[in-house]
């Protein structure tokens, strides 16, 4: 049972780490501002998930696994709020999106 | 009112997860009175729209959470792939303004939120009735207008 778990734990680990390195290399791959923050979200959402997941399966139900749990409930709460204020500022302040057909840009 | 309700059942729950002080008397007279003030600055802060607030949210939201934690997932494994084999799955970013049918500021910024969580997605711009959104790829795009999500929001919400 403790192999599974931590063999379970090592997977989400590196799942989370995966996740990570493939939102820094899409913030350097995506063309313009507003597609490589899409990028940066999956390290926001999943990468964030998958290692928070992990480390509460090694904590088990305690309450440390339920401030993990709030970590990522907070994350997951205010990470979209940067995203959207960034890209509002950009919008704001003229920045085009390259669009692949533009329609409806406005 | 609803709100102070809302808030005298979550704030106790939370310092009391946070502190795990369950027996001892005067943390728990000092953890009374921090949820006290935080409730009287939520109260403060919550000028706009204090109606918006119903505790029959509490019982609908774990089922949208899972919802919404199965479509991060889906999500992410379409954006990943979009990073990692470009020629195969091609970008097209598209910008567009969708509609939703939230009544309360409340049920918008759950809906706006929503999108931005979801990697392929980001809300720009949100006004009365129509939120700005760019996506990585039209597909991301068609997806979020069929208006599933609008419409499992707008059930969460619950305003008629």
């Amino acid at each position: 049972m403790a192999l599974l778990l931590d063999l379970l734990t090592t997977l989400l680990l590196a799942a989370g780490v995966f996740l990570g390195i493939s939102g820094g290399v899409g913030v350097h791959r995506f063309p313009d501002f507003y597609s490589r923050v899409h990028a940066a979200g999956v390290t926001d959402t999943l990468s964030a998930g998958c290692i928070l997941l992990g480390l509460m399966l090694q904590a088990g139900l305690t309450l440390i696994s339920m401030k993990l749990l709030f970590i990522l409930l907070f994350l997951w709460y205010t990470s979209p709020v940067a995203s959207h204020a960034l890209t509002r500022a950009a919008e704001h302040s003229g920045l085009k999106p390259v669009l692949s057909e533009p329609r409806d840009a406005s | 009112m609803a709100y102070l309700i809302l808030s005298s059942l979550t704030l106790p729950a939370f310092w009391l997860l946070l502190s795990g002080f369950w027996d001892h008397g005067l943390l728990l007279a000092f953890g009374a009175l921090s949820v006290v003030i935080a409730a009287g600055f939520g109260l403060r802060m919550e000028r706009l729209e204090p109606t918006c607030y119903r505790p029959a949210m509490l019982l609908r939201i774990p089922a949208y959470w899972v919802w919404l934690t199965g479509e991060i997932v889906k999500a992410n494994i379409d954006v990943v792939k979009r990073i990692w084999w470009p020629q195969e799955h091609p970008i097209s970013p598209t910008m567009q303004r969708l509609h939703c049918t939230q009544q309360t500021l409340l049920g918008k910024t759950i809906y706006a939120n929503s999108i931005t969580l979801t990697p392929g997605t980001v809300a720009i711009e949100v006004s009365d009735n129509e939120i700005l959104v760019h996506a990585l790829s039209g597909a991301a795009l068609q997806d979020l207008a069929t208006g599933d999500m609008d419409r499992r929001v707008t059930r969460l919400e619950g305003a008629r």
